[in-house]
C-alpha cells in the first residue's frame, strides 16, 4: 500500500502509521508542524517502513490541499491510501465561551476535512480508487448535551462519508468511517476516562483490519458500537434528561 | 499533576518532575507535593534514528523496551542491559542507571548511552555526553530525575546471533551453594541469577535454583523469531492471595520442580520478563500491597554476611515469591548508580505497616555494616538517615546538583524522604 496520512503524527493516526510502517508500506506525511513531521517520519523509517515522505499541510488552510495531495502523488508515484485522523477537539463550555475557536473546529472537522477527501477521492477514483479512511466520532450519532458543537461537525462528516461510500464503492473507492469512542491520547487529557476507555493501540490495529477488509463502519474500543446502537435508539425524552 | 504529551519537550516546561511507565516500585516517580508539576514521557516515544553499521540508536525517551524489543530482536539487535520488567522506558532506564542479568559482564545501562538530550532546571534543552558536561551526564545516570528532564537517549545497542536464548537450570542446596554457584557461574556465563527461597530456614536456608544464560547462536535457535506475546490480567482482589502459608508452599513446588538440572532454547520473555506475562500480578498482594527492597552486600572473601541477612529475613517472616540473587560487577560511571561488587538481593516485602519498617530498618543495618547500600528505584522504607550514611558517594552528587538546580526546582517525594528536599 501506498499511503497519505494527515494526522499520523500523534494519537490513534501515530499507532495507525506504525503499523502500517511495519508491515512494510510507503507513507506520506502531512500535518504540521515542520519538525514534528520529520520526527516522525524517521521513527517510521525505523520502525521498517519502505519509504516516508512529508510534507507541511495545515487543516485550516484548505487552500493547500491539493497542492500537497499532489506532492504527495508524485513522492509515492501514486497512492492507494488515504487516512484523515486529523482534527480539533474543544470542550462543549469552551466552544459557546469562544466564538472564534468554535468557528476553527467547525471549520476543520467538516468543511475541511471534506474539501481534503473531495481532493482525495478526484485523485483515487480515476486511477480505480482505493481506500479513503477517516476519523469521525461516535460524538456524532445523538445531539448529546456536553459535545453539542463538535458533535455536529462530526454528524456532518459522518453523513458525508456515509454517501461517499453509497456513491463510489462500486466503482473501487472503499470508504471507512472510524468512530472512537473514548480513546486515551493527548486529545482526551485531562477528561475523566469512561470504564471502557480504549488505548491509541487497540484502534489501530482494528482499524487496520477494516482497511484489509473494506468494513465501512469502524467503532472503537468495539463495545461503544453497542452502546451507540442503545442512545441512537433513546427516546427524545429520555435523551433531554439524561446527561449523557 | 501529572502531564503527557507526544511534546514532551513542551510538558517538561516547569515540571518538577518527569515519570515514564512508572515502574519504580517506590516513591521515585511521584511528586513531592500534589501541587507539583510531573511530565509523563511515556507518549514521547518515537525512534529518532537507527545505524545498523554501528548500533547507535537515537530515541525519545518515552520509547519502551517492549518497543524497542519489537523493532529490533527481529533484526538481530537488543538492549545491553535489559531489567526484569520491559514496560520501562528508557528515560526511566537512565534515571534508574538499571541493571540486568548480564551486570558483571555489560555493567549498567548507563555504560552504553553516549549521549542525551536534557531540559535543566533553569528550562535551557542541552546535549549532555561524557564529552560535553561530564559531571551533569555522571550525576543524571541513576539520578533518579533529579538533574534533569532526560528528552532523547543516545545509546549503543548489543548485536545478538538470535533472538532467542540458551539456558541452563540447576538447583542449589543452600545458601553457600547458592553463593558459590552464583560466583562460578558468572566466570562462564555472561547472564546468571538465582531465585530462592525465602520461607525456608534452617539448614536449607537460601536453596533455589540458578539460571544461566546466552544469546543462542542462529543454529541453535528456531528459525522464526520469537512472539511478544499479549497479557494475562490478575482482576482485583479483595484479600491478598500472597501470605506466608501460600508463598511456602509455592516455593516448595517450585523448588521440587527444578529437580534435574536442564538446558534449553528459552523465548526471552520467559528469560528476561517473567512478570510481565501476568498484567497486574502485583494484585495478587490484595489491597494492602507490597513493597520491593533491594541491597547489594560487598561479599569480598567471606560470606557470613549474607547468612546473617538471611536469618533476619528469615525469621522477621518475609514471604516474597519473588526474590532474586544476583552477583554484581564494577561500579558504574554514575554517581548514585546501585550495583558495586558483591551479591545484590531482591526481595517483595507485603506492606505490614511497622513491622515492614522494622524489618527493612533490621536489614539496612546490615547493608550499612557490610558497606553496601540499596537501590532507590526499588525503595519506599529506606530512612533518610541511612541512606546518607550508605552514600559516601552523596556529597559530590548533591554539588553537581546544586551548581544545577541551586534552588532545588526538581524534586520527588523520593527527593524529600531520602535528600531531606523540601516540601
Ligand atoms: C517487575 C519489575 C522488575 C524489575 N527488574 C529490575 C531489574 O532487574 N534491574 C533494575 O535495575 N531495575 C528493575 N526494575 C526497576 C525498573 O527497571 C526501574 O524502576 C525503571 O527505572 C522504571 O522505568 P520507568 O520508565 O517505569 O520509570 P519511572 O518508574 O516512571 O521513573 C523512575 C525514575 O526515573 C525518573 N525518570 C523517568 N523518566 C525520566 C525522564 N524522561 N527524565 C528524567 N527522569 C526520568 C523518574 O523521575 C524516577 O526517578 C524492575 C521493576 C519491575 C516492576
Amino acid at each position: 500500500m501506498k499511503a497519505v496520512l494527515l494526522g499520523a503524527t500523534s494519537g490513534m493516526g501515530r499507532a495507525l502509521s506504525r503499523l502500517l510502517a511495519e508491515r512494510g508500506e510507503s507513507l506520506f506525511l502531512l500535518g504540521i508542524p515542520a519538525d514534528d513531521l520529520s520526527r516522525s517520519a524517521k521513527d517510521l523509517e525505523a520502525r521498517g517502513a519502505r519509504e516516508v515522505g512529508w510534507l507541511e499541510c495545515d487543516l485550516l488552510q484548505p487552500k493547500g490541499f491539493a497542492g500537497a495531495l499532489e506532492r504527495a502523488d508524485q513522492a509515492l508515484g501514486g497512492f492507494d491510501l488515504v487516512v484523515v485522523s486529523a482534527g480539533l477537539f474543544g470542550s462543549q463550555e469552551r466552544l459557546e465561551a469562544d466564538p472564534e475557536f468554535c468557528q476553527k473546529l467547525l471549520a476543520a472537522n467538516f468543511a475541511n476535512t471534506v474539501a481534503f477527501c473531495e481532493e482525495a477521492r478526484k485523485r483515487m477514483l480515476p486511477r480505480g480508487g482505493g481506500t479513503l479512511c477517516v476519523w469521525s466520532s461516535v460524538a456524532g450519532e445523538r445531539g448529546r448535551k456536553p459535545v453539542i458543537l463538535y458533535g455536529a461537525a462530526k454528524a456532518g462528516l459522518t453523513r458525508y462519508l456515509e454517501g461517499l461510500d453509497h456513491k463510489f464503492r462500486s466503482e473501487g473507492l472503499v470508504t471507512i468511517t472510524v468512530k472512537p469512542g473514548f480513546v486515551r491520547t493527548s486529545m482526551t487529557e485531562g477528561l475523566k476516562p469512561p470504564p471502557f476507555a480504549g488505548e491509541p493501540d487497540g484502534v489501530a490495529r482494528q482499524v487496520l483490519r477494516a482497511l484489509d477488509r473494506g468494513t465501512p463502519v469502524v467503532y472503537a474500543p468495539p463495545i461503544w458500537g453497542l452502546v451507540m446502537l442503545v442512545i441512537r435508539n433513546l427516546p427524545r425524552f429520555v435523551m433531554r434528561r439524561i446527561g449523557f | 499533576m501529572e502531564r503527557a504529551s507526544e511534546n514532551f519537550e513542551a510538558a517538561t516546561a516547569s515540571a518538577a518532575l518527569s515519570r515514564g511507565l512508572g515502574r519504580s516500585y517506590g516513591d521515585a516517580s511521584l511528586p513531592a507535593s500534589p501541587a507539583d508539576v510531573v511530565a509523563n514521557s511515556r507518549r514521547a516515544d518515537r525512534i529518532l534514528g537507527f545505524d545498523p553499521g554501528s548500533g547507535v540508536l537515537r530515541a525519545e525517551a518515552g520509547l519502551s523496551l517492549r518497543d524497542l524489543n519489537r523493532v529490533f530482536l527481529r533484526r538481530g539487535w537488543a538492549s545491553p542491559v535489559s531489567p526484569g520488567t520491559q514496560y520501562v522506558t528508557l528515560g526511566g532506564m537512565v534515571a534508574s542507571d538499571v541493571h540486568g542479568g548480564n551486570h558483571h559482564v555489560a555493567g549498567t545501562f548507563g555504560e552504553h548511552v553516549r549521549s542525551l538530550r536534557m531540559r535543566v532546571a533553569d528550562g535551557r534543552v542541552l546535549e549532555v555526553s561524557e564529552q560535553t558536561e561530564p559531571e551533569l551526564f555522571r550525576a543524571t545516570l541513576g539520578g533518579m530525575g533529579l538533574t534533569g528532564h532526560i528528552l532523547e537517549v543516545e545509546l549503543k545497542m548489543e548485536r545478538i546471533p538470535s533472538a532467542w536464548l540458551y539456558t541452563e537450570t540447576r538447583r542449589v542446596a543452600d545458601i553457600d551453594d547458592l553463593v558459590e554457584t552464583l560466583l562460578e557461574s558468572s566466570r562462564r556465563w555472561p547472564m546468571t541469577k538465582t531465585w530462592f527461597d525465602s520461607t525456608q530456614r534452617g539448614p536449607g536456608m537460601g536453596r533455589g535454583f540458578a539460571v544461566m544464560g546466552r544469546w543462542a547462536e542462529a543454529g541453535e535457535a528456531p528459525p522464526q523469531p520469537p512472539l511478544l506475546r499479549e497479557r494475562l490480567s490478575v482482576p482485583p482482589l479483595p484479600i491478598g492471595l500472597v501470605n506466608a502459608l501460600t508463598v511456602s508452599v509455592f516455593n516448595k513446588l517450585w523448588f521440587h520442580s527444578q529437580s534435574r538440572p536442564r538446558a534449553a532454547i528459552a523465548h526471552p520473555q520467559a528469560f528476561f520478563w517473567p512478570l510481565d506475562g501476568l498484567l497486574h500480578w502485583n494484585r495478587l498482594y490484595g489491597p494492602r500491597g507490597f513493597a520491593q527492597y533491594q541491597c547489594v552486600l560487598p561479599i569480598e572473601r567471606d560470606t557470613r554476611v549474607v547468612r546473617r541477612f538471611f536469618a533476619i529475613m528469615t525469621r522477621r517472616g518475609c514471604p516474597s515469591p519473588v526474590s532474586v540473587i544476583k552477583d554484581c560487577g564494577a561500579e558504574g560511571r554514575g554517581l548514585l548508580s546501585f550495583p558495586k561488587p558483591g551479591i545484590s538481593i531482591a526481595l517483595d516485602v507485603p506492606l505490614r505497616g511497622e513491622r515492614t519498617q522494622a524489618l527493612v530498618d533490621a536489614l539496612n543495618e546490615i547493608v550499612l555494616e557490610a558497606g553496601g547500600r540499596v537501590y532507590m528505584a526499588k525503595d519506599v522504607l529506606t530512612r533518610g538517615t541511612h541512606f546518607r550514611a550508605m552514600e559516601p558517594r552523596l556529597p559530590h552528587f548533591l554539588e553537581v546538583r546544586r551548581k544545577w538546580d541551586p534552588e532545588r526546582r526538581l524534586r520527588s517525594a523520593l527527593s524529600v524522604r531520602l535528600l531531606g528536599d523540601d516540601v
